[in-house]
């Protein structure tokens, strides 16, 4: 990894629900214009892990952290969270448009950060709408309510939404979990196209997802205190095919999670 | 039949019973208060009723416009004042109140909806009339619409504040994190997303309050005048007309019934008709709202 820079990084990261340790220890690089994957049984704190890069856990109380959460090398939680979650987007695991139109939600983020003029909202909207890969879909309907999509077609939508406001960083929580085959494929192929110019970080349940579309992966294991550890993180195909703990193997090959 | 089932069947009975004892009160009170209504409705005729700007009963004169014009300003007044504050409340008590203050406000809310009418009249008696009085304006004495919607504001406060902020509370936490991670403040988030998506639940929030302060009586006696007269500006800008005395439909049965005879009382139960209608319309209003909002699923 010493050709690419860091664009996330923690550093002897540690979160905690109350007492309860969630994440222990936790440090990594987390490399730009690339998709890196966190895999791990349920309940290791993916989420919680992928929650911290835009400060959503603030939103839960009696959250605490300890450690070190970098975008670009500054501090985040010494940023404005606003200007934070403008540069690190997230998707969420079940697609949640507003109760608006199509139009309204893709220009939702760039209407709260300032912008009025109803043509640059308009081709904000369509260009996020064709990263998205949605807008054939939908382009002759923006007014229509996005509730009445399919939940496929929702999932790109809050994808668009999130591209509207030009992120760097994007966070996807099982973005295709409530999804079927179908609409997971293009999640997938969607993604392949959105890393040339974003950082994506996906979590993952699914193994063969995370190998099909991560470059990197991070194994994230509990420990004997229920705390989630960090256990291996690398390029994809080296944790795949020759990883360096025997836990990330066992995981892998299906002997435990 | 078992003994179980035999009590089962007798429990519905019972309620079947009970079901139809309340349609049938509803239907005997309406079909009363028409039957005694006929002859204002016949002999007055229900357009001279409604239209009609003097009520002059000495004089055989029953036109109810000012007092449909006095309760229906005193609604837009009340609304006006109250529903800011109302909502205002819903929202700090659904989204941003810490807990033990909402511990606090809400029981209070709940009190204030508790409190019998006369005691907010005596309230207005006291304290907004004097301080209403204080304004300088021709023909202004304290009593009339300003201190009667202050006073109605405050009764249809509690209604609309706890309806919206159930509505607002319903709202899915999807929605909220959605906008905030999008780079929303708490504020943004509340006006650009919570809010609209609670806007049916609100809507018959207001709507519930309507019905209140149309049907409310004595705390509208004790402070609005009671003068039977076309509230208006007496001659000042437009907003003038609140500092006017009036009188409300309600008001006009309660005050008048107790002497009138004849037509005159058949009048006053023609007023009772006209309420009547208004918060049918009001009620079923909400219920269409709510219907819309329980239909209507996240919409
Ligand atoms: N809001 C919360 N409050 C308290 N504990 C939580 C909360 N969210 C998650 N946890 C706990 O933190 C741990 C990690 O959860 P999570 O990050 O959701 O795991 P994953 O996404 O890997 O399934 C679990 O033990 C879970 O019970
Ligand atoms: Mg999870």
């Amino acid at each position: 990894m010493a050709d690419t820079v860091p664009r996330l990084r923690t550093a002897g990261y540690n979160l905690y629900y109350g007492s309860f340790r969630a994440l222990r220890d936790i440090t990594i690089d987390i490399p730009e214009n690339s998709i890196t994957a966190i895999i791990g049984p349920s309940g290791c704190g993916k989420s919680t892990f992928l929650r911290s890069f835009n400060r959503m856990n603030e939103l839960i109380p009696g959250v605490t952290v300890t450690g070190k959460v970098l975008l670009d090398g500054e501090d985040i939680f010494r940023a404005d969270v606003v200007a934070l979650r403008r540069k690190v987007g997230m998707v969420f695991q079940r697609p949640n448009p507003f109760p608006k139109s199509i139009f309204d939600n893709v220009s939702y983020g760039p209407r709260i950060h300032g912008t009025r003029d109803r043509g640059v909202l308009a081709s904000i909207v369509e260009r996020s709408l064709r990263d998205a890969a949605l807008w054939d879909e939908v382009k002759d309907d923006q007014q229509k309510s996005a509730l009445a999509l399919s939940g496929g077609q929702q999932q790109r939508l809050c994808i668009a939404r999130a591209l509207a406001v030009e992120p760097e960083v994007i966070l996807m929580d099982e973005p295709a979990s409530a999804l079927d085959p179908v609409a997971t494929m293009r999640i997938e192929e969607l993604m392949q196209s959105l890393k040339q110019r974003y950082t994506i970080v996906i979590v993952t349940h699914n193994m063969q997802q995370a190998a099909r579309v991560s470059d990197f992966t991070a194994f994230m294991m509990t420990d004997g205190f229920r705390a989630g550890n960090l256990v291996e993180f690398g390029a994809t195909k080296q944790i795949f095919t020759t990883p360096a703990d025997s836990r990330t193997e066992d995981y892998i090959s299906g002997r435990f999670g | 039949m078992t003994r179980k089932g035999a009590v089962e069947s007798a429990m519905r009975t019972v309620l079947l019973c009970a079901g139809l004892a309340s349609l049938l009160i509803v239907a005997m009170t309406g079909i009363f208060i028409l039957r005694e209504a006929m002859p204002a409705f016949r002999e007055v005729g229900v357009w001279r009723l409604l239209s009609g700007s003097e009520w002059r009963p000495g004089q055989e004169l029953y036109g109810l416009l000012p007092m449909i014009a006095g309760s229906g300003l005193v609604t837009l007044g009340a609304v006006c004042l109250g529903l800011p504050i109302a909502l205002g409340c819903g929202i700090f008590l659904a989204e941003t109140a810490p807990g033990w203050i909402r511990g606090v406000v809400k029981p209070s809310i709940e009190l204030l909806a508790g409190i019998p009418s006369v005691v907010y009249g005596l309230f207005g008696l006291v304290v907004l009339v004097p301080a209403v009085r204080g304004f300088d304006y021709p023909g202004n004495a304290g009593f009339g619409l300003l201190s009667a919607s202050i006073v109605l504001a405050v009764m249809i406060l509690p209604t609309i504040a706890s309806v919206s902020e159930v509505a607002i509370r319903s709202v899915p936490d999807e929605y909220r994190k959605g906008a905030l991670a999008l780079g929303s403040t708490r504020w943004e988030m509340i006006r650009t997303v919570v809010l609209p998506a609670a806007r049916s639940g609100i809507l018959s929030a207001v709507v519930l309050g309507l019905g209140r302060a149309v049907g409310e009586t004595i705390a509208m006696i004790m402070v609005i005048g009671n003068s039977v007269m076309m509230p208006s500006a007496m001659g000042g800008p437009l907003p003038g007309i609140f500092l006017s005395r009036a009188r409300t439909l309600t008001g006009n049965i309660a005050v008048e019934m107790s002497y009138a005879t004849g037509l005159h009382s058949s009048a006053l139960f023609a007023t009772g008709v006209v309420l009547f209608v208004l918060i049918m319309l009001v009620n079923s209003a909400a219920r269409a709202l709510m219907a819309r909002n329980a239909g209507g699923g996240r919409g």
